[in-house]
């Protein structure tokens, strides 16, 4: 996922010439290879998500989801990718700003650490902010005499998620940024344009497509973490479960298909937004061109 | 971090946004990752080194990092197929594929390791089919790598895919012209500048590997000194509330996944830039 | 240029400001229950909070509403309880980080000494209530497929090859902790107390071992779910579970020798006294002991201790010698050093070479 590049001008097609590419069959066999791979290890894995949340029929798919716990869990879900993402966003603009606009030392250090929670233990991810804000922890206790909850209720939540996703927006518009280099905001300068005005006229437009790619990135890890939020939630039933762990309560209660329903919900809405990105995106770029 | 050259400011903004992204950076990474290292050093150096070299966290880190390096190599093969065929292919349903590789990101980990072990288990719809050849996916590092590769797909098909649209097709063009086949193009002129990108997906997704929990803990069987992963150890140690020892082997995942990715960061902006060279000139 | 910057300053220091100030202010407004509205009376509704291990989920639903209903006619007020439920260790490490649970009922007294020696809950807890402060108590069964294909009776059959036997990670599940000390329990009294022998016998059985999930619920999946193994060593009350959500496939086989597992409850004094929640919270885990408790508890197949409940719901449990972690294994800091810590016998039956 590091280095996106989303070239408008990439749809083209090579035209059909000669050893310019392959041969139909070694082409569909490509294809077919390629498919095939993304059918067993990601596509059915979809579809068997979506087989188990049937399997009990349309009504208890929907009772699943209507469930007070499961809209508990929503709602919390939403308002944990409502905070983190925005502040991400802020952060990954800021951080590509600076990396790509300008030179200073210790660069490589500063991208490598954006990229550090990428590679993070979800388990650790969640396990640092518990030795920091837990009771036995760092801050703990100046917390606890101030009557401050960040562990295992929705500071802590929010935290944990903005870790995991923390890398998303950065390090899709770095690559971008980078291959667009500076001369258009330099020329904005140049003609007087000032600060926000420079990035909001001319750099936002080039980076559209990029920074929205990474913020749908960045939500769909949101709604969908898992190991990190499950060591600072505490598990309260309709007060810190998100989505995932309320899958995770549910599966465990023996109801397979209800917790696959609320599962694939969660999938959907991913996929619906990728996709919706992927095909708008396209039509986009083609109506720039024609 | 700071020494900035005062001719490269011509635009605005690097204090603020630097200053930003270095505040928050230290808010929400570094500080709670150094105390993760802090705790860990609350145990002696002997007991440390004690710690991490455990058999069996030993054991485990091995099992890790060879599961999270094969499942690496595989994405890389195939990483690069799934970009090859989506930048130069059309097929119906190309926009779909390509929507879909972003899955694994999206997918809560937990409910990825439940799916993949349906149906890599003995009795499930793909296991069922593999048992009576002998072959074991779930419960074994088999299985292990099947949930990496899932896990690790998108960080190479989009780090090879934009390079790959970005090409030039001149060189292609060239080569064509004097003669070259095109199994040979693709290995001396085309494979050759995809091979950072590849790296880079290769890396980041070998980092993601071997810290990967949720997805794994289903399908590995978790039997000690066989399918124990790393992560697994570090819960079992809080089991056993030792938080130190699980901030050890914390810490050494962490170097070893902080070392990798500053290696291909480098990389990535040393190839950035013979390109760029290359381009202007 | 300058004020235009100090602005910016100014914008995120007050966009950062606003977002910690929405964190803090949820905490500080008590969530207001929705049963407050309704009783109308009471203004200040107690909440407690019951930190619970994984299979007791289905035992607390019912329990809670009977105590609810119960404080409700003795005192007129309004109690809701909250539930969170998981594995016992990671349950009992929540609260020792700062979970401000009321009452914890968990696994094993183990964890709870783990978390009175944080202070949070005093050191003889375990005499705070009745019974060793164990309300209801548990054994360890087999549930076996229908018609015991393998014919499975004993300890003993585990061993033979061939038998396929799914347990949890006693490094990782208090369950399997129990299950773990029920099979050195039987080994150690049919090889007449020979300690080499013993740890041949578990080593025998976890060779059968295809895999140790995380936690009982996890086995009871693998075993239910995806069909693997023919023997699942589990909780007593999971075994019904597991015998009244899948009918009738599956049997339940009653070995000679297990243990009495013993979940014990605790009221988490520091955060009672804090929240000041203690009256109920005690009321809470007594209401445990009285016959409506009992006879939930019997209900959802946990052993009540009551000798009425016990003796009208005599046969839904089978009849066994069991052990005693105390007598038998000297109490629970003594088994834990012995079998579950680094380099103790557990460890040693994966050690390669030993």
């Amino acid at each position: 996922m590091a280095g996106i590049v989303t070239n408008p001008r990439s749809g083209k097609s090579q035209p059909g010439r000669p050893h310019l590419t392959e041969s139909k069959a070694v082409r569909f066999t490509l294809i077919g290879i390629a498919l095939l791979f993304l059918g067993l290890i990601v596509i059915l894995p979809m579809v068997s998500v979506i087989v188990e949340s049937f399997r009990k029929g349309w009504e208890a798919y929907v009772s699943a989801l209507s469930d007070p716990d499961a809209m508990a869990a929503l709602r919390l879900t939403l308002i944990t990718a409502g905070i983190a993402v925005p502040l991400n966003t802020i952060f990954g603009v800021a951080a590509a700003w600076a990396i790509t606009k300008f030179k200073f030392r210790g660069k490589n250090l500063l991208i490598t650490l954006i990229d550090l929670p990428f590679a993070v233990s979800p388990v650790v991810s969640g396990l640092i902010y518990v030795l920091l804000f837990g009771a036995q922890g760092f801050l703990g206790p100046w917390l606890d005499a101030h009557n401050i909850n960040i562990i295992f209720a929705t500071p802590g939540i929010v935290l944990a998620t903005m870790f995991v996703t923390f890398p998303f927006v950065a390090r899709e518009l770095i690559p971008l940024m980078e291959a667009q280099g500076v001369h258009d905001e330099e020329a904005a300068v140049s003609l007087g344009a000032r600060g926000w005005r420079v990035f909001f006229k001319v750099t936002l437009p080039n980076i559209k497509w990029g920074l929205l790619y990474g913020m749908i990135l960045c939500n769909a890890r949101a709604m969908g973490e898992f190991g990190a939020v499950s060591v600072v939630s505490g598990h309260i039933r309709g007060e810190t479960n998100t989505l995932p762990l309320h899958i995770e309560i549910v599966y465990n209660e023996y109801q397979f298909s209800a917790a696959f329903a609320v599962a694939s919900m969660l999938m959907l809405l991913a996929i619906i937004t990728l996709v919706a990105k992927s095909v708008l995106e396209s039509r986009m770029s083609k109506e720039h061109h024609e | 971090m700071t020494s900035l050259r005062k001719k490269d400011r011509v635009l605005p903004g690097l204090s603020i946004t630097l200053g930003f992204s270095v505040l928050y950076l230290s808010l929400i990474v570094l500080i709670p990752l150094a105390a993760l290292v802090i705790k860990s050093a609350g145990l002696t150096p002997a007991e440390w080194w004690d710690t991490v070299t455990d058999p069996r966290v030993v054991a485990s880190y091995k099992l890790s990092l060879m599961t999270a390096f094969f499942a690496g190599l595989v994405n890389l093969v195939f990483g690069l197929l799934l970009a090859w065929v989506l930048v130069r292919y059309k097929f119906p349903g190309k926009r779909i594929v390509d929507g879909l590789i972003d899955l694994p990101f999206a997918l809560p980990t937990a409910v990825a390791g439940i799916a993949l072990t349906t149906i890599y288990a003995p009795k499930g719809w793909v296991g069922s089919l593999l048992e009576p050849l002998g072959i074991k996916v779930a419960y074994t590092p088999l299985g292990i790598t099947l949930a990496l590769i899932f896990i690790g797909i998108p960080f190479v098909v989009r780090t090879v895919q934009p390079i790959l649209q970005d090409m030039e097709s001149d060189m292609e063009e060239a080569a064509v012209l004097l003669g070259s086949y095109r199994a040979r193009t693709f290995f001396k002129i085309i494979l050759p500048d995809l091979i950072p990108p590849l790296l880079t997906g290769f890396a980041l997704a070998f980092a993601r590997g071997i810290g990967e929990y949720g997805s794994v803990v289903f399908i590995s069987g978790n039997m000690p000194m066989k399918t124990e992963i790393a992560p697994l150890l570090i819960i079992t140690k809080l089991e056993q509330y030792e938080y130190s020892q699980a901030a050890a082997i914390a810490v050494v995942l962490l170097l070893i996944s902080f070392v990798l990715l500053l290696f291909i960061n480098i990389l990535q902006r040393w190839s950035n830039r013979r390109l760029r060279t290359v381009k202007g000139g | 240029m300058k004020t235009f910057k100090n602005l910016q300053w100014a914008l995120i220091a007050a966009l950062i400001l606003t977002v910690l100030s929405a964190c803090g202010s949820k905490n500080n407004d008590q969530p207001s229950s929705p049963a407050a509205s309704k009783s109308g009376k009471v203004p200040d509704p107690i909440e407690l909070l019951n930190v619970s291990y994984d299979p007791t989920r289905e035992l607390y639903e019912e329990f809670n509403k009977s105590f609810a209903d119960y404080w409700k006619q003795k005192t007129g007020g309004t109690v809701t309880i909250k539930q969170s439920h998981g594995g016992s260790g990671k349950q009992a490490r929540a609260v020792i980080d700062g979970l401000h649970a009321d009452v914890v009922t968990l696994a094993l007294g183990y964890d709870i000494d783990a978390i009175a020696e944080k202070g949070l809950i005093k050191t003889d807890w375990q005499k705070s209530f009745e019974q060793n402060s164990t309300p209801y108590t548990s054994t360890i069964v087999f549930l076996v497929r229908k018609g015991n294909p393998k014919g499975i009776k004993d300890w003993g059959d585990l061993i033979k090859e061939g038998t396929q036997v799914i347990t949890p990670n006693p490094k990782t599940s208090g369950g399997a902790r129990w299950n773990y000390l029920a099979a050195w329990g039987y080994a150690t009294k049919t090889l007449g107390y020979d300690e080499p022998q013993t740890l041949d016998f578990l080593k025998k059985l976890f060779k059968n071992v295809p895999v140790l999930d995380t936690g009982a619920r996890g086995s009871t999946t693998t075993f239910v779910e995806k069909g693997i193994g023919d023997v699942l060593l589990a909780w007593e009350n999971e075994a019904y579970l597991a015998l009244k959500e899948y009918g009738d496939d599956y049997e339940i086989v009653t070995p000679s020798i297990s243990i009495l597992a013993e979940p014990p409850v605790a009221v988490v004094d520091k955060n009672v006294d804090k929240k000041g929640t203690r009256a109920a919270a005690e009321e809470y885990l007594k209401y445990l002991y009285s016959e409506q408790g009992q006879e939930i508890a019997a209900k959802n197949f946990y052993r009540p201790r009551l000798q009425s409940v016990a003796d009208k719901y005599k046969d839904q449990f089978g009849q066994l010698n069991l052990l005693s972690i105390d007598k038998d294994f000297g109490g629970w800091k003594e088994a834990q050093a012995k079998h579950f810590a680094d380099g103790g016998t557990f460890d040693q039956i994966y050690t390669p070479g030993s």
